[in-house]
């Protein structure tokens, strides 16, 4: 049985964890585009109203004024829906924060497809890749509430743009306070030498799922939290290739540009296995409630135990071509 | 500062401009030339920018939204002494500082932010006139314009709201020049009325001939005493001022001049201020 500590959305860890900042750090300055309340600014707003503002909604605005906080010395964290941020702003983030490398945090909220019945326009599904192709970008995708709030504290000492992608719905709390978090060390969740499954964000809890499914079929699964996408933690993936020999990458975001790709990156360099890349399949999202969408799209469980048969018969044909 | 050490200076910031622009053999000599009088003045007179501490945090802020124009400001702030004149000769080559678009990673002292992209730069002001007003301290933060740049839909993204948080602090500074790449910015996309737009939004407009070094010290001293809403100088100039061959010519955007033409440049900046100089002494 997985242990978890009852549910709460990941963005819940983006407003508190500012709250927190704010009590302890008067350098902390949060802004918004309209979209306060649904990414869980108005703690912040209400507790400190002179270091708030709302830009209304006018996402290139909102990356100018924080950069120009930046400039004058506030670490300034900004929020809005994953992809109106990173996808309408992307230019003045590229050009302005990261070329100037300004203390930028990014923080893009309602990822994924589990944003569900707002649909395709609002499901952020290809931030992880423009964000990560970006110099001096750090991305992060925690996996549940507890992590994005240690992300997001993490990220205010960390000089530098960063990007931290959470989420609107209820999911399983997997860490607890005590779990060890640094930016770009991945954490094994799990042990097993049979197949490495590497996962961010929602997906973490299929992967852990899915590792109950292969036991009993006798697969011992290395489940891996990779929730820093970049700065990735290379030591970890090649050490679970070499061990494993095969590897799963889960993600709720396209196959393109990812963290699968990431790792792909990192593994093709270095100790190339077969890998199998779980994630939505250069499609659009849709309308739907979050669990049907998440089965319609195939990132369940189901579809990472799948993937882990497919990698390793491929595993197999690729041992005979070798040897 | 007297008014006929501002001319003196911008003859001498002139010459910068098309010097380093003809041994770079690329850049763009117009928008630099049409600013060098608004520059000169902002920073020899009103901005408080010491060059030795450039990053003092009681400091004005000027951002360069029109990046392109950086020839401009780069020679300003050698005059300063921010870095030596000879520096910028190294302007757009490999290893040189001084990049074809302003760039803070070479901490250079004098640029705030990297510039370049058009309608950035007065968002970025925004930001930094709000820290000043949370902070609770006195500095202005001063962004130049171009009047092509008031095309892009960012800018109307920060006029809104430079006025929504009456940032007295922010003078926005548009250098009209009339032209863009294409051509005419009235036969591309015409921005007029320029000065009714900025006063629907709510900002205290100035008008004047960004050439007149009277009229633009008197425009900056009316900033400086303060209409509870941010001020925009909207300063009439000329694309290529001060080089005959250059004025408004679209072509002189992004063209720099010969060995040939450079002379004849330099002859004429001295000639001209010779003249103004002797204007101002009558």
């Amino acid at each position: 049985m997985i242990e978890i500590f009852g549910k709460k959305a990941t963005r819940f860890g983006f407003g508190d964890a500012i709250v927190e900042l704010g009590k302890t750090n008067s350098k902390i300055f949060v802004l918004g585009a309209d979209t306060a309340c649904s990414v869980m600014l108005n703690n912040f707003s209400e507790m400190f109203p002179d270091r708030f503002v709302n830009v209304g909604i006018a996402e290139t605005n909102l990356i100018g004024i924080a950069s120009g906080l930046a400039i004058f010395g506030f670490v300034p964290f900004i929020s809005t829906y994953g992809i109106f941020l990173a996808g309408r702003a992307w230019e003045q983030i590229r050009t302005t924060v990261c070329y100037s490398n300004l203390n930028v945090k990014l923080c893009g909220s309602h990822a994924g497809l589990m944003v569900g019945p707002d649909g395709a326009t609002h499901q952020a599904l290809e931030e992880i890749s423009i964000m990560r192709c970006i110099p001096r970008m750090k991305v992060i995708c925690p996996c549940d509430y507890i992590e994005t709030k240690k992300a997001i504290i993490a990220s205010a000492y960390f000089e530098g743009p960063v990007y931290v992608r959470f989420g609107r719905e209820n999911i399983p709390i997997l860490t607890n306070e005590d779990s060890f978090f640094k930016i770009g060390k991945a954490n094994i969740l799990k042990d097993g030498n049979d197949v490495a499954v590497m996962a961010c964000g929602t997906m973490v809890y299929e992967s852990l799922l899915a590792a109950e499914i292969l036991e009993k079929k006798g697969i011992k699964a290395r489940i891996i939290n990779v929730h820093t996408i970049k700065p990735i933690d290379e030591k970890v993936i090649i050490k679970a290739a070499i061990d494993c020999g095969v590897v799963v990458t889960v993600e709720e975001h396209q196959i393109y540009g990812g963290l699968g790709s990431a790792i792909a990156e990192v593994l093709v360099k270095n100790y190339p296995v077969p890998i199998e890349i779980v994630g939505i399949n250069d499609k659009f999202g849709e309308s739907g409630d979050p669990m049907s969408l998440l089965s319609k799209f195939g990132l369940k469980y189901t579809n990472i135990v799948n993937a882990v048969f497919k990698v390793l018969k491929r595993k197999k044909k690729y041992t005979k071509r070798i040897f | 500062m007297e008014i006929r050490n501002l001319l003196t200076i911008s003859a001498n910031v002139r010459k910068n401009i098309v010097k380093m622009l003809n041994i770079s053999g690329s850049g763009h000599p117009g928008g630099s030339l049409s600013a060098v009088e608004l520059l000169v003045t902002l920073y020899f007179k009103y901005m408080n920018f010491n060059p030795k501490s450039a990053f003092d945090p009681d400091r004005d802020y000027f951002i360069l939204s029109k990046g392109h124009s950086c020839p401009v400001l780069y020679s300003i702030l050698a005059e300063l002494g921010c870095f030596s004149i000879s520096e910028l000769y190294t302007f757009r080559k490999i290893g040189s500082r001084l990049q074809g678009h302003p760039s803070k990673n070479e901490r250079i002292p004098g640029i705030e932010v990297s510039t370049g992209s058009l309608g950035y730069g007065l968002s970025i002001g925004i930001g930094i006139a709000i820290g000043i007003k949370q902070a609770k301290k006195r500095n202005r933060v001063y962004v130049l314009m171009g009047d092509g740049e008031q095309q892009e839909g960012s800018v109307w993204e920060g006029v809104m709201a430079a006025s929504h948080y009456k940032l007295d602090n922010l003078c926005a500074i548009i250098d009209d020049n009339g032209m863009q790449i294409d051509g005419a910015t009235k036969d591309i996309m015409n921005i007029e009325p320029l000065a009714d737009k900025y006063k629907a939004f709510g900002w205290n407009v100035i008008s004047i001939d960004g050439h007149n070094i009277g009229d633009i010290d008197k425009s900056y001293s009316q900033f400086i005493k303060g209409y509870k809403k941010p001020t925009v100088i909207i300063a009439k100039t000329v694309k290529g001022k001060g080089v005959s061959f250059m004025e408004n010519l679209a072509i002189w955007h992004g063209k720099v001049p010969s060995s040939e033409e450079l002379k004849k440049a330099l002859k004429e900046i001295d000639k001209n201020l010779k003249q103004k100089l002797r204007n101002y002494n009558d």
